[in-house]
């Protein structure tokens, strides 16, 4: 009696938590992005497709996602597989390239602010060996190039060791026969990388790309930091809406965007890394 | 596995041995280059900390910290930062206590029961991560205008509660499955009942764990910008405090403000490094 009762009530506080505070809300701002006065509307989809920002923040956050989650996925592969070949300073090495996991995204935008900024340090080293004359303002409205490449390195150095982690953590679960095995038949470094540690490393893979592309669909801080204006995203044009402009219709609908980019790409990253039943560890 | 004993190297032809010696110098420089990096962005907020407002706008800079405390004394004395840190750390004890509070039991279910509608709920914690939770703070907003819950302490930490309860319920989960039932199930035979038995044997086991996951949780808060932007207004916290006044603060106080929510956060990745691949490693399956 005690014991068929006793996991649901453990459950509980869990369960109503997440349906109060993450079920609801969701359905909330479907309500609110698709209602006005209690009535269906698409009024406020159309405001925010009609703004000049909409179509700019929308392609903004998928380009910047494109540039940066492809070099975040290579270089945290990189990083783990050394890792996995480190015998000695494993763990020094392991926690410095997990810091930037405990850094705000604010922060870090902050941080590369130091590195762009008109007087900062990118412009101190070229002043310093003789490349230009004058500091050179990297971050005004008129090097929007320049903004985006450091978008992209602060987003590079912030969220990478995400990756990293479940990685690490997911190379550790490949059982070591399977390297010795390969050993015996000779094959190279990098047969063993194609051959067993990527196909192994599937789940993980998934996650970390699942994690980290919703991460990257969210980018706010580190671009109010470096672009502030000049380079609107989803997200940073949905707290304009919420709290500038106050609409929180508008800003529903902004949000109603980019949960439906997020599940798109859940899905279709869920489909390509697929692993199929019974093959794995 | 690639290491070689000395004799094997001393009878292979001299080149295999340079390649190796090569590979292994560019092995190691990688290895460098990745932890530079990582560290030499904060290293240069550091030396922009501990210089003199006057040294911050200055150009070309330096790369060697004047420790001259201006900034951070201007920091410490701007109107509302107190205030600012004051909630930043209180939003993130509550969250830290209701993530844990709520989130273990559910763990310590998930590992010790088999009952009908554990995948469900299973489901219910992975669908989180897929999910912009964030996001989550728009509807709260109405809603917590409704019931007095605005610009409230306890109505930030229960944003924050949800992005940190999938991970403390998954941590706990591995914590409490890393402990045999036997164990339990002896202190009962002992005359111990359940929760006797929980709190004299399970409990010391995993309070290490536990703790970890409170500080991942409290990280997890401290860090958080767009929920803390939206849901506050008289409340802010520092990440709060410091997004809103991007466009009109002097860079000294973005780099001190930058610098002190940094700090905290570098000190708990380090306390909880042991736990952090435990607990991505098993939010996997």
């Amino acid at each position: 009696m005690e014991n068929k009762h006793l996991p649901y009530m453990l459950l509980l506080p869990a369960t109503i938590f997440l349906c109060v505070f993450f079920i609801y809300p969701f359905t909330l701002v479907a309500w609110e992005a698709f209602s006005k006065d209690g009535a269906f509307t698409m009024e406020h989809f159309q405001t925010m497709t009609s703004n000049w920002k909409f179509e700019i923040s929308f392609w903004n956050t998928l380009l910047l996602a494109a540039a940066v989650v492809p070099i975040q996925l290579a270089l945290s592969l990189l990083m783990a597989t050394m890792v996995s070949k480190m015998q000695k300073g494993r763990d020094i090495v392991l926690y410095i390239w997990t810091i930037p996991l405990g850094i705000s995204d604010l922060a870090a935008g902050i941080i590369w602010l130091a590195i762009f900024d008109q007087s900062g340090y990118l412009n101190s080293m070229l002043y310093g060996l003789g490349v230009i004359d004058q500091p050179e303002n990297f971050l005004s409205y008129q090097n929007k190039s320049t903004i985006f490449i450091a978008i992209v390195l602060a987003e590079i150095w912030r969220a990478t060791a995400i990756m990293l982690v479940i990685l690490v953590a997911g190379i550790g679960l490949i059982p070591k026969e399977y390297y010795e095995a390969a050993e015996v038949f000779g094959a190279s470094n990098w047969k063993r990388f194609t051959k067993i540690t990527l196909p192994m490393l599937k789940p993980s893979l998934q996650t970390a790309l699942v994690l980290r592309v919703i991460l990257a669909f969210e980018v706010f801080a580190v671009v109010a930091a470096l672009g502030g204006t000049n380079f609107p995203v989803l997200m940073g044009e949905t707290y304009n809406w919420q709290f500038e402009l106050q609409d929180g219709n508008v800003a529903a609908a902004y949000a109603l965007v980019i949960l439906a980019i997020s599940i798109v790409f859940t899905l279709v990253i869920l489909r390509v890394l697929r692993v199929p039943k019974g093959a794995q560890v | 596995m690639t290491t070689s004993s000395p004799t094997v190297a001393a009878s292979q032809p001299q080149k295999v041995v340079d390649a190796r010696k090569a590979g292994s110098m560019v092995f190691a420089a990688s290895v460098f280059l990745l932890c530079a990096w990582v560290l030499v962005p904060i290293y240069f907020l550091l030396v922009n900390t501990l210089s003199s407002p006057e040294e911050v706008a200055a150009f070309p800079k330096t790369f060697i910290p004047p420790f001259n405390f201006g900034s951070l004394e201007f920091f410490a004395g701007f109107s509302g930062i107190g205030n600012a840190l004051k909630n930043s750390a209180l939003v993130a004890i509550v969250t830290m206590i209701m993530s844990i509070g709520v989130g273990a039991p559910a763990g310590y279910a998930l590992s010790r029961f088999e009952f009908r509608g554990k995948a469900a709920f299973r489901i219910l914690i992975l669908m989180t991560r897929a999910f912009p939770l964030p996001l989550l703070a728009l509807p709260l907003a109405v809603m917590f205008i409704r019931t007095g819950l605005d610009d409230t302490i306890i109505g930030l930490a229960i944003v924050h509660t949800t992005l940190a309860l999938p991970f403390a319920v998954l941590i706990t989960f591995s914590l409490f499955s890393g402990i045999p039932v036997e164990l339990e199930e002896a202190a009962w035979t002992l005359g111990c009942n359940r929760v006797q038995a929980f709190r004299k044997v399970v409990l010391p086991l995993v309070l290490p764990g536990i703790t970890a996951s409170a500080i991942f949780a409290f990280v997890i808060s401290w860090n958080e910008v767009f929920a803390a932007s939206v849901l506050t207004i008289e409340n802010r916290t520092l990440t709060a405090f410091l997004l809103q006044s991007l466009d009109v603060s002097p860079l000294h106080l973005k780099f001190a403000g930058g610098f002190v929510l940094v700090v905290p956060a570098l000190i708990f990745i380090f306390a909880v490094r042991k736990y952090l691949f435990a607990m991505w490693g098993i939010a996997n399956r």
